[in-house]
């Protein structure tokens, strides 16, 4: 019995370590989000920043001594904490003004940067830091070894929230931070130079970033994928425990950590009459928990309802009907289009059916974050669900690929029929996390469900037999359905469903008022955008002969949302440029540079700073100018 | 990379000139195209790349294949499927290249060979470790260089059973990879100690083990031995922890792919030492072609090769070897000769099996040592893919007929 019970007692001393590591990311982030409201996707770029910094900074200084080795561990934090500030003045602060979520586009583009630029300084290997000096070894609890270096990180966590409690509660800076998080416009207008406060807050926020990176040295080896991983880790962390709730990060850390460690603990279970691997469950806990806090207590554990920001751009202008010559110019472009790749460069065709169909993908994406004011950041699992719905269907069930493709819209439109009904009892980041936690859950179940999806491996062999093995015929199919789903949504945003739509975002209280049901209303919105992403979807599967889980994972709602904003929000025709542009700048700097990434990123930073309004916007203000 | 590009500018400016097709084809190298994660991938793709390089030139320095030149024209997939198809569409479509070569996720190589087999073009699957792309899914057009992880696990099965150890714990990156490593291990154990427990599973997502809880549970099973398939960051994790924590004490170990250098330099004097791995230890060999292969190699880059770099030089002579004995580039004569095609690597001759394409490239199989501060394979022995395989008739039962 006492056997088990040292077993329970480490496996809780190291979920306490964990927990300390995850609060220690996520503190920065939920920090920075409080008082600007950007959400940061560059946080994770930081925090693995922090981590080479001190690999090699520990390297400078002696690996051996402790001054060298905490010495390096602080002069990383300091760097990193240093990169924010600047990133802060040299790129957010040019697009406050933007439209909302924009800087996360420019955020997004600092990942692709940081990516390259660690690359390029510290090569491909992955890196295995030093041991701390004098905690190299491990402490016996009952028999048990557990590492000295876990117990430092079991207390600094809480140190690490103490000293923040004491800096914002009981200083004058701290006064400034907590009033700019419940209202910046009043705190400006009584006299404090906004401007100072957001660049220090980004100080201290990166700098946590680096110092949960540091700090992770002896733990965790230096390499290139951490980025990615680590920002999910720190949203899901940031969104349980409430954001801009420091406290609330901590809790969510702690829950967190300790469900991942008892799955790990519990291991291969008979249940039931068969073995439940939770080990398995690892890999989506996080989200699971994440999507029951927010269905069950819509903003975290400890958060609050956020304050609308006052000014800014909460409200977008309504959007113009379309004019006369509005129709006969689309279709006009669309012939064009349905005969540009018959000049004979065949990989045109291949090119441009992409985009196609990341144009209807982003066009779903737009419906509900534009008219609809709502933004998912999982919308690649109605994509996926749909081409994965298609490709069973073509597989399983041996239908034409004709008939399988009605599968997509349909498997689209019901999951986002599903979840959408969570969501739409949310709003903002919230509800955007919630969206993630959903695709996470559905991207999981794919990856896992081995007979039925083939698991990580996907499915092969989805290639369309009769007319449609034609790859011009495929191509002039995948046009038309793409773009009769496009204009379909346009039309609809005009519609008086579009009407009903647009009031719910702009004016809830009103459109209740006026007899529309919002929910309900935004609920329809979910299905249809769910729908067409869902036939974008299918329409990919038949296009590559194949698919696997990435197709549901969050580089593609990533990609989605990148191309939404780089065409800008509040622009119908905008997402369409947006994926055109999108695509086509991966494909060609992928093809030209070994150091794509980079390239892309300063691409879309150029954009983002030159258009803050997004391609679409800056060429309604061109046209409104003219 | 760079002036490889300029030349292909250079090239197509050629072509846009309209000079007489006949003409250009004489002195138009012969295009290879190959695709692969080298930024998801970037430590084993690297060497990989410079081991290509390597090939490339020593092959037009002989003469290149059916009195051209060769070129490899490189693009990366983005480590998903996607994106590789659409690539490969890209090299076929404006690059006219003659087969496609490359890709490390299993993923991503299934998708590729399922690209060939609709497109008919033939495709050499340097480095994905999957068995269904040669058995269950396997198909005319695919071939695949590497031992399969079935081949690798059975590999280690034979100093598995000599230790003779009864409770086994296992640990596995959970994807298609760990999976099937895993399942290949428990069958082929079971076949041949009956007794054998198995008694701790931990699945781990790649790239994101908790080592500490994962190396706690382990311990708390109690295992005399552990099969582990982690590679890359988890596998430097789970050393650093485990040892922090004393779980190897007393306990075999058995890892895939632990000595491949990619994974167990970057452990450095950290390396477990007694561990049963499979691997590349390259300071080591002493057969002629790996000499000529390691001086030639260390002449170029200053640089030793990892494993990737013998990967990614046998794929290019296994492709230049395939169009010289097809001679002609006619995309079934190739797959044709591909069939039953030997040819000398770094690792001693290999052969793409008639049977089910998958090529006999072995792998080494030893036990970590140290020397100087730095993990190295010790007691090593080279093993044979061919001798590794299951019988004709079990492949013949899983692949799917042409």
């Amino acid at each position: 019995m006492s056997e088990i019970f040292a077993d329970i007692l480490i496996q809780f001393l190291n979920g306490l370590a964990g927990a300390s590591s995850l609060f220690l990311v996520a503190a920065g982030l939920s920090l920075i989000f409080g008082v600007t409201r950007i959400v940061n996707f560059a946080h994770g770029a930081l925090f693995m920043l922090g981590l080479y910094l001190a690999w090699s900074l520990i390297d400078l200084f002696g690996r051996s001594t402790l001054l060298g080795f905490w010495g390096g561990v602080l002069a990383a934090a300091l760097c990193v904490g240093a990169i924010g500030a600047a990133i802060e003045v040299f790129v957010l602060r040019r697009i406050y003004k933007a439209p909302e979520l924009f800087q996360l586009l420019a955020t997004f583009a600092l990942v692709l940067i940081i990516k390259d630029a660690v690359l390029y300084f510290w090569g491909a290997e992955e890196l295995l830091g030093p041991r701390a000096p004098g905690l190299r070894g491990a402490v016996e609890i009952f028999g048990r070894r557990l590492p000295e270096y876990d117990l430092l990180l079991i207390v600094a966590g809480p140190l690490v929230l103490c000293l923040l409690w004491l800096l914002l509660h009981r200083t004058r800076y701290g006064m400034f931070v907590r009033a700019a998080t419940q209202d910046r416009e009043m705190l400006a207008a009584l006299g404090t130079n906004e401007r100072h406060l957001f660049t220090s807050v980004f100080f201290l926020g990166a700098f946590l970033a680096g110092l949960g990176g540091a700090l992770q040295i002896p733990r965790e080896p230096a390499q290139l994928s951490l980025d990615l991983a680590v920002i999910s880790d720190a949203f899901v962390v940031v969104v349980v425990g409430g954001m801009g709730s420091i406290g609330g990060a901590f809790l969510a850390a702690l829950l967190i950590a300790q469900a991942k460690a008892l799955c790990i603990a519990l291991g291969d279970v008979a249940m039931f009459g068969t073995i439940v691997s939770f080990s398995k469950l690892t890999l989506v806990v996080e989200f699971a928990i994440m999507a029951a806090v927010l269905v069950l207590r819509p903003w975290g554990l400890l958060g609050k309802p956020l304050a609308l920001a006052r000014g800014g751009s909460a409200h977008a202008s309504p959007l113009d009907p379309p004019g006369q010559l509005f129709w006969p110019t689309s279709l006009f472009v669309l012939m064009l289009l349905a005969f540009a790749p018959l000049g004979g460069d065949r990989y045109l065709l291949v090119l441009m059916g992409d985009i196609a169909v990341f144009a209807l993908f982003a066009v779903a994406l737009h419906f509900l974050m534009g008219p609809g004011g709502l933004v998912s950041f999982g919308h690649a699992a109605y994509f996926g669900l749909g081409s994965y719905a298609a490709a069973l269907a073509f597989l399983r069930l041996d239908l034409p690929a004709e008939a399988a493709l009605l599968a997509a819209p349909l498997a689209g439109g019901l999951a986002a029929l599903l979840f959408g009904w969570f969501c739409v009892r949310l709003s903002g980041v919230y509800l955007a996390m919630l969206t993630l936690a959903f695709a996470q859950i559905a991207w999981s179940v794919v990856f896992q469900w081995n007979d039925a999806t083939g698991g990580s491996n996907g499915l092969i062999g989805l290639w369309p037999a009769g007319w449609l093995k034609d790859r011009t015929l495929y191509f002039w199919a995948t046009l038309a359905l793409c773009a009769a789903g496009i204009f379909f949504l346009w039309r609809t945003v005009h519609a008086p469903f579009g009407l009903a739509l647009r009031a719910a975002r702009d004016q809830p209280m009103r459109a209740e008022a006026v007899g529309i049901d919002t929910r309900r209303v935004q609920w329809l919105a979910f299905a249809l955008s769910g729908a067409f992403a869902g036939l974008a979807g299918g329409l990919f599967a038949f296009a590559k002969g194949s698919i696997s889980p990435d197709t549901l994972g969050v580089a593609r709602s990533v990609d989605g949302l990148a191309m939404v904003l780089l065409g800008g929000v509040h622009t119908l025709t905008g997402p369409v440029l947006g994926a055109a542009v999108f695509t086509w700048l991966q494909d060609e700097i992928a093809r030209n540079t070994q150091y794509w990434r980079a390239i892309l990123g300063l691409a879309i930073l150029a954009l983002v700073l030159a258009f803050p309004y997004g391609l679409g916007g800056a060429l309604k203000r061109l046209r409104g100018a003219s | 990379m760079d002036r490889r590009h300029v030349l292909k500018i250079g090239g197509a400016a050629a072509a846009a000139l309209a000079v007489p097709r006949a003409m250009a084809q004489a002195r138009e190298p012969i295009r290879i195209g190959e695709l692969n994660s080298y930024k998801v991938f970037a430590a084993f793709l690297e060497p990989y790349k410079k081991g290509m390089d390597l090939a490339v030139d020593e092959i037009n320095a002989g003469g290149g294949a059916l009195g051209r030149p060769i070129e490899i024209v490189v693009r990366d997939d983005n480590g998903q499927p996607g994106d590789a198809v659409r690539v490969a569409e890209e090299l076929l479509a404006r690059e006219r290249v003659s087969m496609l070569m490359g890709t490390f996720a299993s993923n991503v190589g299934l998708a590729v060979s399922s690209f060939a087999k609709e497109r008919k073009v033939p495709f050499l699957a340097s480095e994905p470790l999957t068995d269904k792309i040669v058995w269950e899914q396997g198909n005319r057009y695919t071939f695949r260089l590497r031992a399969s992880t079935y081949m690798q696990t059975a590999m280690l099965v034979p100093d598995a059973v000599r230790v003779a150890k009864r409770r086994w714990a296992i640990v596995y990156p959970n994807y298609e990879y760990g999976q099937s490593a895993t399942a290949a291990f428990k069958k082929l154990m079971q076949a041949r100690q009956p007794n054998i427990e198995f008694v701790a599973e931990q699945a781990t997502p790649l790239g994101r083990i908790e080592a500490g809880p994962v190396a706690a549970a382990l311990q708390a099973a109690r295992p005399e031995a552990i099969f582990s398939s982690l590679f890359g960051p988890d596998l430097s994790r789970f050393v650093r922890e485990g040892t922090t924590r004393g779980l190897f004490r007393n306990v075999e170990v058995f890892n895939l792919l632990a000595g491949e250098p990619e994974y167990l330099d970057p452990l450095l004097d950290e390396a477990p030492v007694g561990w049963y791995v499979t691997g590349y230890p390259w300071q080591d060999i002493k057969t002629p072609e790996h000499d000529r292969f390691l001086s030639a190699y260390q002449a170029k880059f200053r640089d030793y090769p990892r494993l990737g770099s013998v990967v990614g030089y046998a794929a290019v002579i296994g492709a230049a070897e395939a169009i010289r004995k097809a001679g002609s580039l006619e995309p079934e004569k190739i797959v044709d000769a591909m069939k039953g095609l030997s040819h000398s690597t770094p690792f001693g001759r290999i052969v793409y099996r008639t049977l089910d394409h998958q090529s006999t490239m072995g792998a080494y199989v030893g036990r970590i040592g140290l020397r100087n501060g730095k993990g190295v394979m010790t007691d090593w022995r080279y093993a044979d893919g061919a001798e590794y395989l299951p019988t004709d008739a079990e492949i013949r039962s899983l692949r799917p007929p042409e």
